[in-house]
């Protein structure tokens, strides 16, 4: 039996990004609030100093700071006649554990969405006719523009200090940027890092291609920079120990490195590390919740009773804790009802291996989000009624690091081990290179999450289950994606280049991206969402379902800006229309 | 409603209501929580406890974990056969070259014994709940066996298969093209282990000789930095700001590794 506590205004469950940004929004509004974060405290100084940050093996390799499948692992198949499994180890994908969430060891490439992703669907049919979509494509509008999220992208990116070169300011073009980015207010935060040898090389044969590339928007930053919140970053020093690590120099933006000092000091804020939100209560209408029950390390639950619950627990648990929680109506792909685990979608990549003669990268001076990119491709910002698809995604070369357990690229037919191995290995290290695709993914009737009828966790709860495959549409944008992009490499002047399109099936046990996206989506009907506008529950008027869960469908970038604006979005919402009228924000 | 409560009362006189400690987890238990992993936490009692963070950031003096130095020394998984075995299986997976040692030398076998008596080995913090059941390649290794497991039985059923085939001798006694032989049969899955999968096992010991190849010397392999130096990594150095828009030149400075450059800590001996 759960012991009851007191209870408090606001119970956030989970201390990521989204967490962060909510709890230091209403802080100023004087409520209590209660964080329960799963993991343990993060700090720089002591979790990852420069002293000993730098260890691939431990926290690339045995993923030292993330969730252990022993506690909670999701199952999964390729469609919907297939048995799931569990992923017994983490692959396709890397699920946030401890204070700081993903934001502790994500890349910090920093994109806005296009104004056309947020209605895609109105969009592509004006432009290409109903017919053109696939009949078991689930796309939708957002229910938001970019003209509303816009002040809510610019409040992020002045939290992290984002260093990159607007393409358009409030409709101007501006030299040097992204020409198909939606209007800004204002120039980025802090100028672009600096770039070494590789994304130079791309950017010149783009531009001789008729291209505009661009320096990747990024969390890395190329200065020192004091946020609105007082919080200082430093410089970023290209480490390349930045995806999958945490950063030793305080120049990642990251809750750490934003917000925590700050939040802290509040006085009507509390976190309660190591202890996991087991299920949202509700009362006996159902149509409200009550708080969370949670549990510490010693195993004692509590229950913690809170008149507004947000749930910020990232994609994946936001729509476990859901489904466990009886919250709303489960999807059912054969029935084509319910809402929760709708929309599943995820992100497409692919890459370009180019191995050169005479040619030295030094792939190690890297950080997880510098490099130059363009824009031609992603989106709707090419005709796309010749080829029979729709969606795009960015490319670019992005030096992310060179460590050399997961970067000794030797071309294809090299054995994998022996004499050969090792002297394509010493051979190619410093003068190879791998130029990438980042796709965006549509939504499918058949791709959704559900409880798993065979796997539990550790308290007997059902793992959640994931049934999800790539699909033609997908297939073929990343092919002529890839080609596109060898385009440009070639014109970079290899000896020899690779194509590695995505190919089907989805495999999960390779990791391509941790943008989970979707299974609680946003929309302007309880008919075809689970949450409003305002990420407001259709179904718990007192329940907010923070993160990417409200996707319809992923665009061709990365979800975290776009997660952060819609987390000032929802935090406005809160703050100026719900605590004057507590009750849903939309009626229908 | 939300408006006009009294403040909740601060964590230090909410009493036994509380999870755990009024503040933060104290410096010894902290540094507990550094060093375990967050499964062991979940599973043990009294390791670590649920904390409260409020008022100020939980800092403490000297709470961090770096990783513990791997020593020299007898192993402390393998038997004395199986290590034998290993070192020659590392030394094929990687042979020697005029330039850079093999990966007998380079301490693959060592990195390995010391991963598998660790919690690596036992496959702690990974979902180890049944059903088993073989799915897809997409799915993932379905196996309930830990890598400590995996090894124990391969090897066992590489001795035996070797002795069977190569007139009594074991993997280490038989000539360097038939070693090769074996181990390329084990990666196609021509060759069958008796007992155990033995495609399986080639994959998860070619992929942990290369992490006792690469990986920082402080977990035992990678000696002298020699994986490091064949292919020009500077290892674990953290600021190159002078040295990104030097382009096309080669790093200058040799690699270091987490606990500095032998000529620099290793004199004492
Ligand atoms: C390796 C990696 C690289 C990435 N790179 C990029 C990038 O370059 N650009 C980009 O845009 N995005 C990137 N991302 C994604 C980015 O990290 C996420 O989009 C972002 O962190 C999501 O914010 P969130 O608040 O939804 O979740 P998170 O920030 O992950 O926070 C969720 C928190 O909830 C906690 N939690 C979960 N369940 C419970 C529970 N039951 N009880 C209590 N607490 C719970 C978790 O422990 C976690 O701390 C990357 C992710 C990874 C893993
Ligand atoms: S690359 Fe830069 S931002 Fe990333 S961890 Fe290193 S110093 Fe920090």
């Amino acid at each position: 039996m759960a012991r009851k506590l007191p209870a408090t205004d606001v119970v956030i469950v989970g201390l990521g990004w989204t967490g962060s940004i909510l709890a230091h929004e209403l802080a100023g509004s004087g409520l209590n609030i209660v964080a329960i974060e799963r993991g343990p405290w993060r700090d720089t100084a002591t979790d990852f100093p420069p002293a000993y940050a730098q260890d691939e093996l431990r926290y690339h390799i045995r993923h030292d700071l993330f969730l252990r499948p022993a506690q909670l692992t999701m199952t999964v198949r390729n469609g919907v006649n297939e048995t799931a499994l569990p992923m017994r180890s983490w692959g396709s994908f890397m699920p946030p554990n401890g204070v700081g969430g993903g934001g502790v060891h994500w890349n910090a490439e920093t994109w806005r969405f296009l104004p056309s992703d947020f209605q895609m669907k109105t969009h592509l049919t004006e432009r290409y006719g109903e017919k053109f979509l696939p009949a078991d494509m689930t796309i939708q509008d957002w229910g938001v523009t970019y003209d509303e999220l816009e002040p809510c992208y610019d409040r992020f990116e002045y939290l992290c200090g984002t260093s990159g070169k607007a393409g358009n300011i409030k409709g101007q073009i501006q030299a040097g940027g992204n020409p198909f980015e939606g209007a800004r207010a204002r120039e980025y935060p802090t100028p672009p890092q600096k770039q070494p040898y590789g994304p130079t090389l791309f950017a010149q044969a783009a531009k001789e291609m008729g291209y505009k590339p661009f320096p990747q928007p990024s969390g890395n930053l190329s200065q020192a920079y004091t946020n609105p919140l007082g919080v200082t970053l430093g410089p970023c020093t290209y480490c390349g120990f930045c995806e999958w690590f945490g950063c030793g120099n305080y120049s990642k933006a990251s809750p750490q490195t934003t917000i925590l000092p700050a939040l802290v000091r509040q006085p009507n804020f509390e976190a309660r590390t190591q202890c996991e939100v087991l299920k949202i209560n509700l009362d006996n209408s159902g149509k409200r919740a009550t708080g969370v029950t949670y549990v510490d390390t010693s195993g004692n639950e509590w229950e913690q009773p809170a008149d507004l619950v947000l749930l910020c627990a990232f994609q994946l648990f936001n729509v476990h804790l859901l489904l466990i929680s009886g919250i709303g109506k489960p999807y059912d792909p054969r029935a084509n009802e319910g809402m929760i685990g709708r929309n599943y979608s995820y992100q497409v990549t692919s890459s370009v291996d180019a191995f050169f003669d005479n040619k030295i990268f030094n792939p190690f001076i890297a950080s997880g989000a510098i490099g130059m990119c363009i824009d031609e491709f992603n989106g709707d910002n090419f005709d796309h009624g010749p080829h029979g698809f729709v969606g795009g995604g960015y490319m670019g070369a992005v030096q992310t690091n060179g460590r050399p357990l997961q970067t000794t690229r030797t071309p294809k037919g090299t054995p994998q081990w022996g004499l050969e191995w090792k002297e394509a290995v010493a051979k190619n290290y410093l003068t190879s290179y791998e130029a990438v695709t980042h796709g965006g993914c549509c939504s499918y009737r058949d791709a959704y999450c559900d409880l798993d009828p065979t796997y539990t966790d550790r308290f007997g709860r059902k793992l959640m289950r994931i049934t999800f495959d790539f699909h033609e549409n997908e297939l073929k944008m990343s092919q002529y994606l890839t080609d596109r992009l060898a385009e440009v490499v070639q014109k970079m002047g290899p000896r020899q280049f690779e194509k590695r399109p995505r190919s089907g099936p989805y495999d999960s046990t390779v990791y391509q991206t941790t943008h989970t996206c979707g299974g609680a989506i946003m929309g302007t009907d309880p008919k075809s969402s689970a949450l409003n506008r305002y990420l407001q529950s259709w179904d718990v008027s007192n329940l907010f379902v923070l993160g990417a869960t409200a996707f319809p469908q992923n665009a061709g970038y990365n979800p975290t800006d776009t997660v952060g604006a819609l987390a000032y979005w929802t935090a406005d919402a809160i703050t100026s229309q719900y605590l004057k009228n507590p009750g849903p924000l939309v009626h229908i | 409603m939300i408006i006009n409560k009294p403040p909740l009362s601060s964590p230090d006189d909410v009493g036994s209501g509380m999870p755990h400690p009024p503040r933060f987890q104290s410096g010894i238990r902290r540094r507990e929580l550094m060093l375990t992993t967050a499964t062991t936490l979940l599973f043990s009692t009294n390791s670590v406890l649920a904390g409260i963070v409020q008022g100020s950031l939980p800092w403490e003096q000297n709470a961090g974990a770096p990783p513990t130095e791997v020593r020299p020394g007898p192993w402390t998984y393998f038997t004395a056969e199986e290590g034998a075995a290993v070192e020659a299986l590392v030394d094929r997976l990687i042979p020697a070259d005029p330039q850079t040692p093999g990966g007998k030398d380079a301490g693959c076998a060592v990195f390995i014994d010391r991963q598998l008596a660790g919690s690596y080995g036992t496959a702690e913090g990974l979902y180890m709940r049944g059903p088993f059941a073989e799915g897809t390649p997409q799915q993932g290794d379905q196996s309930p066996l830990s890598p400590a497991a995996r090894y124990r039985q391969a090897l066992a059923a590489l001795d035996k298969y070797c002795r069977a085939t190569y007139a009594g001798k074991s993997f280490t006694q038989i000539p360097d093209n038939e070693k090769d032989k074996l181990l390329s049969g084990l990666e196609k899955g021509q060759v069958h282990l008796e007992g155990a999968n033995g495609r399986a096992f080639f994959e998860l010991l070619l992929q942990n000789t290369r992490e006792g190849f690469f990986a920082d010397p402080v977990y035992g392999g990678n000696r002298n930095m020699v994986g490091w130096k064949m292919i020009g990594y500077p290892g674990a150095r953290y600021d190159y700001r002078d040295w990104v828009e030097r382009h096309n030149e080669r790093y200058p400075l040799p690699p270091v590794g987490i606990s500095g450059r032998p000529e620099w800590v290793r004199k004492a001996d």
